[in-house]
């Protein structure tokens, strides 16, 4: 006998005639009624809470920001997965690095700043999640770098709650659920940002024309 | 849980050498505060909490009647995504099935996400043994191995080390192991971090083979689930060629959309955080199987049993195969407080680790025969308890089963446990007894605790309160503590 047959069946005789039991799903799709606005304040306020640093812009504010906040953290090597629009880094002063399938480990450990967009954003609890569609690029790329950018669609992008952004995500694609930047509480609970992945999260909130 | 407890010490013996230890109730002290006011305000963020507890209770018991179905369908999915699945029926096997499949990859080394599972069968250990190395990159992990040291909580393993301690074991060890730690290393937590993050970085970057658990694996698509904060995670899960999971079987979840309940339970309950830093999904290998360099090109799930299923055949014992390890119970149990994590002898500490390992293990050993008395029944656990497991029920079954024998299943097989010998189930009481009359702090904790509302009713108090409610009406709410038996047998301790 298996060791998976001698398991199923141990299990069988645990369980049988066990009560069946109904799973109660009155609990909330979402907590609170909110405005596309409100929930993009609400998840500008809880990405900050985590120490993200949140900005908005519209599509022509996007370029001189994405500018001014790759020189301002001096990087000169910045990280495109494919399917970034070209336009978005059209004023970066530094050396785009395209991610290729080939890039070492350690040459992405070598680049300064990534920047991507992502799959959605859940405003309640303050995260990206990125399922490494276009403009995403693979898990590590947002991984190695010391600074991510991640540019958030506002509204299309944006769910207010958990439930509603499993229901729109495809769990067969790999996918990274982002709060702040890397952070541990393991030294005396004193939370420090920053231990392996990224130490710095810039998240835009992008504003399509007469969103707000 | 082979040979991981033998020759330490039964619970009260190393809770009293804890609570002399004044650093350690210290450290403990702040840390179980801190979390405990920070998830109570995270918690009541939520106006449904108690509609998703009793969702995620639901889910868990829902699954457990069914594990057979569960675990066969996520076999299937995770196959049909290109990943292999092994069962281990002992952690003998486990450690078999693990050391192997790294030996083929031709490594000796492997880097590792904190899971209490392979904490549970003594993984580091068994692959030491074989000549592979295995790296703790969970912070507080690496300060344990590195300390040569045992974890003391399950969510914060160092809790019990405070910065001196750690800078000094950095200083004195990281070197041994890889990149030393800076000359003039001092105690700030930044600086200590930097270290560990140097140190470790080294390590991710050429590991070919990484070992995690897994938070949660779903049946229905085969997807596998990790919550963490630091990133050291999503190192292991996402840059080594081969990847190997090891999981109890109760940590599947029928469906997809169940993972809206505890993504939104487990990280208030754990770090009070509403979300955790990083969350990884993967399946399989993903639609591109790895060849696009996003994740491992190899994926290995060992499902774990190893006294799962005996505990599954126990009807009041079995709610603890609900658990999803977010430490909660810890953070509020009086008697952890003052004992500390290694007082349990065992990787599960505190209430959650008193009534696990007893059931996990069997209770023939000395200490698993006294955990289940390691413990007030102020029934603050269970209060805070995202999937509800009613630990005092299940302490008040155990106590029983010790002192009174009965049915169990051992192994899959069923057998009557005598009972133990009147003396040693008393011994294991009064022990217990004396290490909170000693401390009778703990205590007054436990009483203020237990004028909450609690919906447990013993008939009659089992173990050896059993001889005196035999003869006499138990009050009926709230049940008898340890607390007030004691008392109202030896009159009152302060
Ligand atoms: S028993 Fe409940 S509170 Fe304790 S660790 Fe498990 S899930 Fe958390």
């Amino acid at each position: 006998m298996t060791s998976r047959d001698r398991i199923l069946a141990r299990i069988r005789r645990a369980a049988a005639g066990g009560p069946e039991v109904d799973i109660p799903r009155d609990y909330l799709r979402v907590h609170g009624a909110r405005t596309p606005a409100q929930t993009a304040d609400l998840l500008a306020a809880n990405l900050a809470e985590y120490r993200a640093r949140v900005h908005r812009a519209d599509e022509g504010g996007l370029v001189p920001l994405l500018a001014r906040l790759l020189a301002a953290r001096g990087s000169r090597q910045v990280l495109v997965p494919a399917g970034l629009p070209v336009r978005w880094t059209a004023d970066v002063d530094a050396t785009l690095v395209p991610d290729r399938q080939t890039s070492t480990i350690r040459e992405l450990d070598g680049v300064d700043s990534v920047v991507t967009g992502c799959a959605l954003a859940v405003a309640e609890t303050g995260t990206i999640v990125l399922d490494a569609g276009p403009g995403q690029g693979r898990r590590r790329i947002t991984l190695i770098p010391d600074h991510h950018v991640c540019v958030v669609r506002v509204p299309d992008q944006v769910v207010d709650s958990v439930p509603q952004a499993l229901e729109r995500l495809d769990p067969t694609r790999p996918l990274t659920w982002i709060s702040g930047p890397s952070a541990t509480s393991d030294i005396e609970l004193d939370r420090v940002e920053g231990v392996h992945g990224p130490r710095a999260l810039d998240v835009i909130l992008l504003t399509a024309p007469g969103a707000q | 849980m082979t040979g991981t407890h033998l020759g330490m010490p039964a619970f009260p013996e190393a809770a009293r050498e804890a609570v002399r230890d004044g650093v350690l109730r210290a450290n403990l002290r702040h840390a179980t505060h801190t979390i405990r006011d920070k998830r109570a305000r995270a918690v009541a963020e939520l106006a449904d909490w108690d509609r998703l507890r009793a969702a995620g209770k639901a889910v868990k018991d829902h699954t457990l009647r069914h594990l057979d179905r569960y675990l066969l369908q996520l076999e299937a999915a995770v196959t049909a995504a290109g990943g292999t699945v092994h069962w281990a029926a002992d952690a003998d096997e486990a450690n078999r099935i693990v050391t192997g499949l790294v030996l083929a990859t031709g490594e000796r080394e492997v880097v590792k996400v904190k899971s209490m599972a392979t904490q549970e069968i003594g993984l580091n250990e068994a692959l030491e043994a074989a000549g592979i190395a295995a790296y703790e990159t969970d912070l507080a992990e690496l300060i344990v191995q590195l300390g040569h040291d045992r974890p003391s909580h399950i969510l914060v393993p160092a809790i019990h080390r405070n910065r001196a301690e750690i800078r000094d074991i950095f200083r004195t060890e990281m070197g041994r192991w890889g990149r030393p730690a800076p000359e003039a290393l001092g105690d700030d937590p930044r600086e200590l971090a930097e270290a560990a993050r140097l140190h470790l970085r080294e390590k991710f970057l050429r590991a070919k083979v990484a070992v995690s658990g897994a938070n949660f694996m779903v049946a229905e698509t085969g997807t596998m689930v990790v919550l963490e904060s630091e990133g050291n995670g999503r190192m292991c899960l996402t840059l080594p060629e081969t990847l190997i999971s090891v999981v109890g079987v109760e940590k599947v979840v029928p469906t997809f959309r169940d993972l809206e309940i505890f993504l939104q339970t487990l990280p208030r309950s754990s770090t009070a955080e509403r979300m955790n830093p990083y969350t990884t999904m993967w399946t399989g290998l993903g639609p591109s199987r790895g060849a696009d360099g996003d994740g491992p090109t190899a994926f290995h799930l060992v499902l774990l049993d190893n006294g799962r299923t005996d505990t599954l055949a126990d009807e009041v014992g079995r709610q603890a195969l609900r658990c999803i390890r977010c430490s909660a119970c810890l953070n509020v149990c009086p008697v952890y407080e003052r004992a500390g994590g290694h007082a349990y002898g065992s990787v599960y500490p505190g209430p959650i680790g008193a009534i696990l390992s007893p059931q996990l293990r069997g209770t023939s050993s000395e200490i698993d025969a006294s955990l289940p008395y390691a413990s007030t029944l102020c029934g603050a656990c269970y209060e805070v308890c995202p999937v509800a497991i009613d630990i005092p029920e299940v302490l008040l079954h155990l106590r029983e089963r010790v002192a009174q024998g009965g049915p169990v299943t051992r192994d899959g097989i069923r057998v009557t446990l005598r009972p133990a010998h009147g003396h040693t189930a008393e011994r294991a009481a009064m022990r217990a007894a004396r290490l909170l009359l000693d401390h009778p702090g703990a205590l007054r904790a436990g009483m203020r605790l237990l004028a909450r509302a609690r919906r447990l009713r013993p008939r009659r108090l089992p173990g050896p309160g059993r001889a005196w409610t035999d003869t006499r009406e138990l009050p009926a709410v709230p049940a008898e503590s340890f607390r007030d038996w004691w008392t109202r047998e030896r009159g009152n301790p302060q």
